[in-house]
């Protein structure tokens, strides 16, 4: 059962404490986007071996949102931040690109 | 047949009897007797049946790895199956039945299966079970159903009597089996200043150590163990448990623990067993070795056990198991039962080393006590059906062909050791498979890693490969010392203590005996006694073309029984591996899966039964209901009225009843349970805009207006009412199922796209008693109660007003979901029952009814007002449903919008909501569908539509009906066919779906 720190209250949460909310940073498209575009807001995942960018709630909990950066192979976190941004801190990009040499996500690298 | 020793028995208590029944048969035991020890006291070595052929079995090992002597225990209310008698520990009054068998344990008939052994090869319920197809359901599937299982089911009206609790704990090391390893340990991580919490899953301290002897520190073991124990009790940072096995080993450090706290006296109050959900940063799995059997030709018959097993009986339970006992090996450590029987004073007439040059230093110690050790020889056959007549000694490099005779009454085997590698292996630590001792031992290089990316499962003692009782001790010390330090603890521990036990020569491998054994030999030879599967099985599934050892495993069921292989995961996979030219390694193991042994499921619910299984959600109103005979429907966690039935009045009846007192004077409905969402700020407007279809931010303050919302996948969601309270402020009604659900729809928008806009939610769902008042009278009632002004030109329809009623601070809205007059009035919880009563006393002049939910159902239906997850299910989108003039064509965006538009939601041949009238007047199937000419490709009959909402109708006095038609709204008239279970039709017309006062001239007055 995994352990994720809300980056809100501080507090080190038990995945029943959580509700999981699929990949993190996705950009809206809305009314007037190409189906190609659309579709792929919707329906297109991405499906790593490795790091993936999360979106967590911690819903019995403070109930915020947040997003989690973890490697769905070995469970390793590597840190949590608020969900407020469109993109993972450098920082923790960096720390992620020096555990783990040729690091992918979508545009990231 | 076994007795009791004179001598021995170091875990019992003489003086102590314990009186238990076996069978209904009256035996007596000792304290400190587990089950199966007090059962061989009493001679009783036939414990159980197999499953396959019902095959007499006695008990082979002594601990939780037991396969064959499993019970039912208890009866009625306490009735548990396939309880190992080898954990189970005995207690004045234990009721114990043995299973699988009809009429007896003694005479079984099912016992013929043996001999139709032949017929019932590997992959059997395959081969088998397949033709004729018409035999499945009359034939097989019954005769499946009977033999399935090995214990008694409890009666289904059952009730477990036990109590049963979780309990959180958290620790830095985790250290699992106590075993000497466990101790020292635990010992080392504690003195470097780590909080340690040591769990062991018998009731005693040492493991095995104080039966295979050895000194430590030059002491005897059990000196050490007892002050080590004490050493530990003492120290503030340590907690032992005994009687707790960890269970399983998950994610980021959880693990499971399982505590039986009151199995060895019921007598005592507290709960039966714990669950304990621990955190630990730091886990050490010092769980041991499981001794393996050899497989020989009736290596199952009852008085053939593990070496190690029949070692603990003698000494810790003072068993003699047999008079004349043959030992056969191919290690060291069997030696030492040679050596405990013999002192004992027991006759050991042969040891049988399949080492051609024998052991080492346990071997000299054997023969100087006078024992016959054959070096290279090894068991062909075992003679004897309940018992054990005699062995047939042979070279163990031939085909058995050549034997003498051995007299005896029991064979105790080893086959080696196999450190317990479940634990570490649980959360993903793999294997490395070591040739000298034919065993798999963790591969310290992949250890399972937790949420930092570093190692936290370390493992120790004999779970780690070691045998050797002074490199136990070392490898234990090292591995609490290294778990301590990696959750920071800075202290240094004592150096291990030093440890003598004589040094033993390697194994030699021995997966058959012997080694050329033809069929006959191998179709004795069992790997797996519960399940019957023997060498010949996996061989034939071999030859038949199963490569993996997964699939093998689910082929002959080798491994699948409530023992989950303990005993025959190594003999299987490298007989498998030989059959198929491969090393072991290759072939690899099984997935060990948590939990290490079967937790009971009482532990696992823990305290969540009965009532607090799921806490219900109780409107104010609810002690009302609940009094006045409310026939309940739960709705989400909520329950909800379905109808409230006098006395010798149907439901049905109920329901009509209701409908029409409603509709013809006055109705009460508890609407508390509605959603009810406060979205308060300066962005609230804008924000409303996204979340519904249709525009709320033009809404006026002291308006209602109904809305729809949709996922961001156009499907539509939820649906209520939103009254603007101020500029700021909006109230959003939902449903009942839909407030949870929709807050956090809600809160994820706004926290994860829109984190700029000033907008507030907040759930207040519970903070409203709501009560529709609905009728011709409705408005008459609450002029009668007084206070604020509720006449049609102060209170129009969609509007609402604050005020009191009856002196009762209300907020009253003028929206009506039956077609009637209507209001729905909300007052603060705490007066909600107050209000209610006060409604119905001041009603009774216009025989005010409270009604249910079916009631709401059907006038809303009768209305053609559609209900979420009736005429939705995931699936539909508002213009499915007619409901365009709720969409604003205005707005650029709204969640759903984008969906909305493509090509297929645009279809003009999607199914679209009508209303449907029988010819006859009777009510369509709910979710019937309608048929239309020919079939589809796979044969399948057309449809071209379904009934979504379907209910007879009081007011109309006939069955009405909503449904999603093919077209629906172009074909006004047309009279189409809808199934009506089995090859039934129903024909009905299409209609509008509004069937009642369409013009709204009720509620509008």
């Amino acid at each position: 059962m995994l352990l994720l720190t809300c980056p809100y209250c501080g507090v080190d949460a038990e995945e029943t404490e959580l509700h999981a909310g699929g990949e993190a940073h996705l950009k809206r498209f809305g009314p007037g986007a190409s189906d190609e575009d659309f579709t792929a807001y919707l329906f297109h995942r991405e499906n790593p071996k490795g790091v993936h960018f999360e979106r967590w709630r911690h819903a019995n909990g403070c109930g915020k949102w947040f997003h989690a950066a973890r490697c769905t192979n070995t469970l390793e976190v590597f840190g949590t931040y608020k969900a407020q941004t469109t993109e993972p801190p450098k920082d923790l990009l960096d720390t992620i690109r020096a555990k783990r040499p040729g690091f992918r996500w979508r545009d990231l690298a | 047949m076994s007795t009791r020793l004179p001598t021995q028995g170091r875990l019992i208590n003489r003086d102590r009897d314990v009186a238990f029944t076996f069978n209904g048969t009256r035996l007596t035991g000792h304290d400190g007797d587990t089950l199966a020890s007090a059962l061989l006291a009493n001679g009783q070595t036939l414990m159980g049946r197999s499953f396959k052929y019902h095959r007499p079995r006695g008990v082979v090992a002594s601990g939780s790895e037991e396969p064959n002597a499993l019970v039912n225990l208890g009866e009625g209310d306490t009735l548990e199956p396939n309880q190992r008698a080898t954990t189970t520990e005995i207690f004045h009054g234990l009721k114990a039945t043995s299973q699988n068998h009809w009429p007896s344990l003694d005479y079984d008939i099912g016992a013929v299966n043996t001999l139709l052994a032949r017929f019932l090869p590997a992959g059997f319920y395959y081969k088998m079970f397949i033709h004729p197809r018409p035999f499945w359901k009359y034939v097989y599937e019954p005769f499946i159903r009977k033999s399935a299982g090995l214990g008694k089911a409890p009666a289904a009206e059952a009730r477990d009597p036990d109590r049963y609790e979780h309990f959180y704990a958290f620790t830095d090391v985790l250290v699992i089996g106590g075993g000497v390893a466990g101790l020292q340990a635990a010992l080392s991580a504690a003195q470097s200043g780590a909080k340690v919490l040591l769990l062991e899953q018998t009731p005693h301290w040492g493991g095995r150590t104080p039966v295979d002897g050895g000194t430590i520190d030059g002491k005897d073991a059990e000196t050490w163990i007892a002050e080590t124990v004490a050493a530990l009790d003492a120290m503030p940072n340590v907690t032992l448990r005994s009687r707790t096995v960890g269970a399983g080993v998950y994610d980021h450090g959880y693990v499971l623990g399982y505590e039986r706290l009151t199995d060895h006296a019921p007598e005592d109050r507290g709960p039966r067993h714990r669950l304990w959900r621990i955190r630990a940063a730091q886990v050490i799995t010092a769980t041991g070795a499981i001794e393996r059997p050899l497989s020989f030709a009736g290596n199952d018959i009852p008085g053939v056990m593990l070496a190690a097993a029949m070692r603990d009986y003698v000494v810790n339970y003072a068993i003699n198991p047999g008079d004349r006992t043959v030992i056969v090996t191919n290690n060291d450590d069997a030696y030492r039962t040679a050596i405990a029987l013999h002192e004992a004073g027991l006759k050991v007439p042969a040891i049988l080393d399949a080492r051609p040059n024998g052991g080492g230093a346990l071997m000299e110690e054997a023969k100087a006590l006078g024992l016959t050790v054959k070096t290279g020889a090894a068991i062909a056959k075992v003679k004897g059906h309940k018992a054990v007549h005699s062995v047939l000694v042979t070279q163990q490099d031939s085909d058995g062909s050549e034997t003498t005779e051995i007299f005896c009454d029991a064979v105790a085997m080893s086959g080696g050791w196999s450190p317990v590698v479940h634990l570490w292996s649980h959360c993903g630590g793999k294997l490395t498979w070591d040739a000298t001792q034919a065993a798999f031992r963790p591969d310290h290089d992949k250890a399972p890693t937790s949420h930092d990316g570093q190692p936290f499962v370390i493992p120790a003692g004999s779970a780690d490969g070691e045998m050797n009782l002074s490199a136990i001790l070392q490898n234990a010390a090292k591995a609490g010392q290294t778990a301590a330090t990696r959750t920071g603890a800075d202290k240094s521990s004592d150096a291990a203590p030093t440890a003598e036990a004589p040094d033993e020569a390697p194994l030699a491998p021995v997966w058959m005996m012997p080694a050329n054994a033809p069929l006959k030999l191998r179709a004795k030879a069992w790997l797996d006694y519960q399940n019957d599967v023997k060498v010949s099985d996996v061989q034939l599934a071999a030859q038949e073309g199963f490569e993996s050892v997964e699939h093998t495993k689910r082929y002959t069921t080798l491994g699948m029984a409530t023992d989950q292989g303990k005993l025959s995961n190594i003999n299987g996979l490298a007989t498998l591996a030989n059959a198929l030219g491969e090393d072991i390694p290759q072939v690899g193991t099984t997935t060990f899966r948590p939990p290490y042994t079967p937790i009971s499921m009482g532990a696992i619910a823990g305290e969540a039964r009965g009532d607090i299984f799921q806490p219900i959600r109780k409107t104010p109103m609810h002690d009302w209901h609940d009094a006045n005979g409310a026939h309940w429907e739960p709705v989400g966690h909520w329950r909800r009225p379905y109808a409230f039935p006098r006395k010798g009045e149907s439901v049905k009846d109920a329901v009509n009843r209701e409908v029409l007192a409603t509709r013809n004077s006055l109705g009460l409905l508890d609407a508390s349970t509605l959603g009810k969402i406060i979205v308060k700020g300066p962005d609230a407007g804008r924000f409303l805009d996204m979340l519904y279809t249709n525009m709320m931010s033009t809404l006026k303050p002291g308006n209602c207006r109904y809305g729809l919302m949709c996922t961001e996948n156009g499907f539509l969601a939820d649906d209520g009412v939103v009254a603007r309270i101020d500029e700021d402020t909006f109230l959003c009604h939902t449903t009942t199922g839909g407030a949870d659900r929709i807050h956090a729809h809600m809160e994820e928008w706004l926290q994860t796209e829109w984190w700029d806009w000033k907008v507030w939610t907040v759930n207040a769902t519970e903070q409203f008693a709501q009560v529709a008042v609905v009728g011709p009278n409705a408005r008459n009632l609450l002029e009668k109660l007084g206070g604020m002004d509720v006449s049609k030109d102060a209170l129009g329809f969609m509007e609402w007003k604050d005020g009191d009623l009856a002196g009762v601070p209300a907020r009253v809205y003028r929206i009506s979901f039956s077609g009637e007059l209507s209001y729905e009035i909300a007052v603060p919880a705490n007066l909600g029952r107050a209000f209610w009563d006060k409604l119905l006393e001041a009603g009774k002049e216009w025989d005010i009814t409270p009604y249910g939910t079916e009631a709401l159902h059907i006038m809303r239906a009768e209305k053609g007002f559609i209900m979420i997850g009736d005429e939705t299910d995931g699936t539909v989108i508002p213009q499915d449903l007619g409901l365009d003039w709720a969409i604003s064509k205005k707005k650029d965006d709204y969640i759903g919008k984008r969906a909305q538009a493509r090509s297929h939601m645009t279809d003009p041949d999607r199914w679209k909501l009508v209303g449907l009238e029988t010819l006859d007047g009777s009510v369509l199937k709910d979710g019937a569908y309608a048929i239309a000419g020919g079939t589809n490709a796979n044969g399948q009959t057309n449809t071209e539509g379904r009934v979504t909402s379907t209910y007879y109708s009081p007011t109309l006095q006939k069955g009405i009906a909503m449904g999603l038609v093919l077209n629906g709204p172009d074909r006004m008239g047309e009279v189409i066919t809808f199934t009506d279970g089995g090859d039934d039709t129903k024909t009905a017309r299409i209609v509008s779906p509004v069937f009642y006062d369409p013009d709204g001239e009720k509620q509008n007055v």
